[in-house]
């Protein structure tokens, strides 16, 4: 990758004539080489004949450039016919003289080798047909045919070198379909004569699903896409997909939408995941993925955004149905066409399909959310690595749009291997939410965890979720003795603490009616105590004046004997017996 | 047979047995060659009883596709059907006239 960026400056790039397939242009860096031709090679059943008729209509109608398709095999009317359902009129397209359409019978019984020829007649045909319209693209489909036509292989081989040079010369792009030959790209070794290009197609069925892969084998003058790529042949014609973003250089938001679960967005530091991210929710069969998905989905609804919801699982009908039992009604947004749900079996196509299903309905119908439900499904038509190669490929393309995606994984619990990376995805996605059975004495909970949360801190506890009629509700946290409870053992923990605290209030009325009575007992003790102290005190006081009275006459009477003494003295002697 | 045929000439000569159209590629060696080894084939077997047209292509482009020529020089044998294309200059001659249905020369004589 790093090469290619530095390749243009220095060099100048290969002219390339773009095909208009969708995907290919983008593995070829820009198209077929231009003025040169392309050998296109596979067995059968490949598309070689679509690919080559796509890269002319494509021409024409996309880059108004004529075309001349040589056809060995099929008759014309036989071609027109097998592409009108893939959209393409080439009866029109003659009548524009935009194409020309050239079937060249040959019959063996009918041909007898007298001496020595060369194939001139086809040069006049081609070059009539190309010089009549202007052609700039060439298709020849498939001239190995020749060989079944004509005995003498080095008259033929000759002739076929020749052929490609004067088209080289001629400036016009061509497309050479070839039957796959054995230890060999073509039949018969064609590759040898057309050295510019060549690309592969194979059909390989595994597991009795077929699937379509092109590969460039090579491409003289320019780099290329070298991974073999899967490609479809749908009803808008070939479509390759090489839609795997190697640089990871998406932008990202840092808007936080809500997750539809009120108690879940709690759990999240930041209240819900960030837009664009994608969140993957894996559990065991019949813990409420669908029902967590449904309200994601619903949420996205009610903000007005739009949401594209695959069901690999259930018909639309029946999941609405479904959702309803729980208060989640889907209907209205369906019929204001936020909400669109795409139901398919997963068997019903290859991955690459589904893949290609995913894009254009993404295309069509612009969502701001996707849910797909669930991806495990999608196990039962490829391998592993393909499963991770397509998911990989989907939640880029699903980033790179800014699209918050949500998918559900079933995960079976049985092996112990709950929180294993189920498809390999979960490295991919920036949310994981575990739902899973709490198995208790005789009952089964619903528990829910996140198990990592890029770009927020969020709760490490397993919750406790019941789907009521009103949707999805987390319960509180209850702490018992022995971890987290739930269930009944929740019911009976509540309980519990009750009676609990009923006993402790009861405890601390008990308390307060004693302290009550102490008080009372004190405070009477000390009314006791006052009323003794004042007793004494009064009897003190009382002892006090009598006293201090005594004391005052026995000094009056002194201090008037004194007086008595010191001025007369006769006075004091009637004092001395008192 | 032999008898029979020599003797149809003289009573058809506007219906020829024989119509052949011969297909060449201007000047070129071998369409040279066709040419004078389908004349010499016709007058030395098929006098009188054939019909010879041959055609430059490179005048006629629209008239080999027609014709689903391939290969040059090619003769067709229109008559007798069914139609049968011979490519090559005709320098085998014995594959010529097995392929043409003209008599072998060792069975004629």
């Amino acid at each position: 990758m790093h090469e290619y960026k530095l390749a243009p400056t220095a060099l100048p790039q290969l002219p390339k004539a773009p095909t208009g397939i969708e995907g290919l242009d983008e593995i070829t860096e820009g198209g077929l080489p231009l003025g040169r031709p392309t050998l296109v090679c596979g067995s059968a059943g490949c598309g070689k004949t679509l690919f080559g008729i796509e890269f002319l209509v494509r021409g024409i109608l996309d880059y108004d450039e004529p075309g001349v398709l040589m056809t060995f095999e099929e008759t014309a009317d036989e071609l027109a016919a097998n592409v009108t359902s893939l959209g393409f009129d080439l009866k029109a397209m003659q009548d524009d003289k935009k194409l020309r359409v050239d079937h060249v019978h040959i019959d063996r019984s009918e041909i007898e080798e007298t001496g020595e020829y060369d194939l001139e007649g086809l040069f006049i045909r081609l070059g009539y047909a190309i010089d009549t319209i202007g052609a700039k693209r060439v298709m020849l489909d498939t001239i190995e045919a020749l060989f079944s036509g004509f005995p003498n292989e080095a008259v033929l081989r000759s002739e076929i070198r020749r052929l490609f040079r004067w088209l080289k010369d001629k400036g016009v792009t061509t497309v050479i379909t070839a039957e796959r030959g054995e230890g060999s790209l073509t039949r018969q070794g064609l590759e040898e004569y057309v050295s510019d290009c060549v690309i592969l197609l194979d059909n390989r069925v595994i597991d009795q699903i077929t699937t379509r892969r092109l590969r460039i084998v090579k491409y003289r003058g320019t780099t290329h896409g070298t991974n073999e790529y899967p490609y479809l042949i749908t009803e808008d014609g070939f479509s390759v997909l090489p839609i795997t973003s190697l640089k990871l250089e998406h932008t990202v938001s840092n808007e936080i939408i809500s997750s539809g679960v009120p108690g879940l967005d709690e759990m999240f530091t930041r209240r819900g995941w960030y837009k664009g991210s994608s969140i993957l929710i894996t559990g065991t069969a019949g813990t409420a993925k669908t029902t967590l998905a449904a309200s994601f989905a619903l949420e996205a609804c009610r903000r007005g955004e739009r949401c594209l919801y695959f069901a690999f699982e259930e018909s639309p009908a029946q999941l609405i149905r479904n959702m309803r039992a729980v208060g989640l009604d889907l209907q209205p947004h369906l019929d204001k066409g936020l909400l669109h749900i795409e139901a398919s079996r997963p068997t019903l196509n290859g991955l690459e399909r589904h893949l290609v299903t995913v894009h254009k309905l993404i295309k069509e119908y612009q969502p701001q959310c996707v849910v797909i439900d669930p991806i495990s499904n999608l196990i039962s038509v490829g391998s592993l690595s393909e499963v991770r190669s397509m998911l990989t490929r989907l939640i880029d393309f699903l980033k790179v749009s800014n699209i918050t995606a949500l998918f559900t994984a079933l995960v079976s619990g049985r092996d112990g291997r709950m929180e294993m990376t189920e498809e390999g995805v979960s490295s991919l996605v920036d949310t994981w939410i575990s739902v899973r059975d709490l198995e208790g004495i005789g009952e089964r909970n619903r528990g829910l965890s996140i198990l990592k949360a890029r770009g927020m801190s969020h709760s490490n506890q397993v919750r406790e979720f019941l789907v009521t009629d009103t949707g999805i509700q987390l319960l509180d946290v209850v702490i018992g003795p022995l971890g987290i409870i739930t269930g009944a053992s929740r019911l009976t923990q509540r309980i519990q603490e009750q009676a609990q605290l009923t006993a402790q209030e009861q405890e601390i009325a008990r308390k307060d009616r004693e302290l009550e009575r102490k008080r009372r007992v004190l405070e009477a003790t000390i009314a006791n105590l006052r009323t003794e102290f004042e007793s004494v005190e009064e009897e003190l006081r009382q002892v006090n004046d009598e006293e201090s009275s005594l004391q005052n006459a026995i000094s009056q009477a002194r201090s008037a004997a004194t007086h008595d003494l010191n001025n007369r003295r006769p006075a004091a002697e009637p004092q001395r017996p008192a | 047979m032999t008898d029979s045929t020599s003797e149809l000439p003289a009573s058809s000569p506007p219906e020829a047995d024989y119509v052949l159209h011969l297909y060449i590629t201007g000047a070129t060696p071998n369409s040279l060659r066709a040419v004078r080894n389908i004349k010499e084939i016709c007058e030395t077997y098929l006098a009188g009883r054939y019909e010879l047209l041959i055609i430059d292509i490179y005048q006629q482009p629209l008239l080999a596709r027609q014709e689903q020529i391939v290969a040059a020089p090619t003769l067709v044998r229109q008559r007798p059907l069914p139609r049968r294309q011979l490519v090559g200059d005709l320098s085998n001659r014995a594959a010529v006239l097995i392929s043409l249905g003209v008599p072998q020369p060792g069975s004629a004589t």
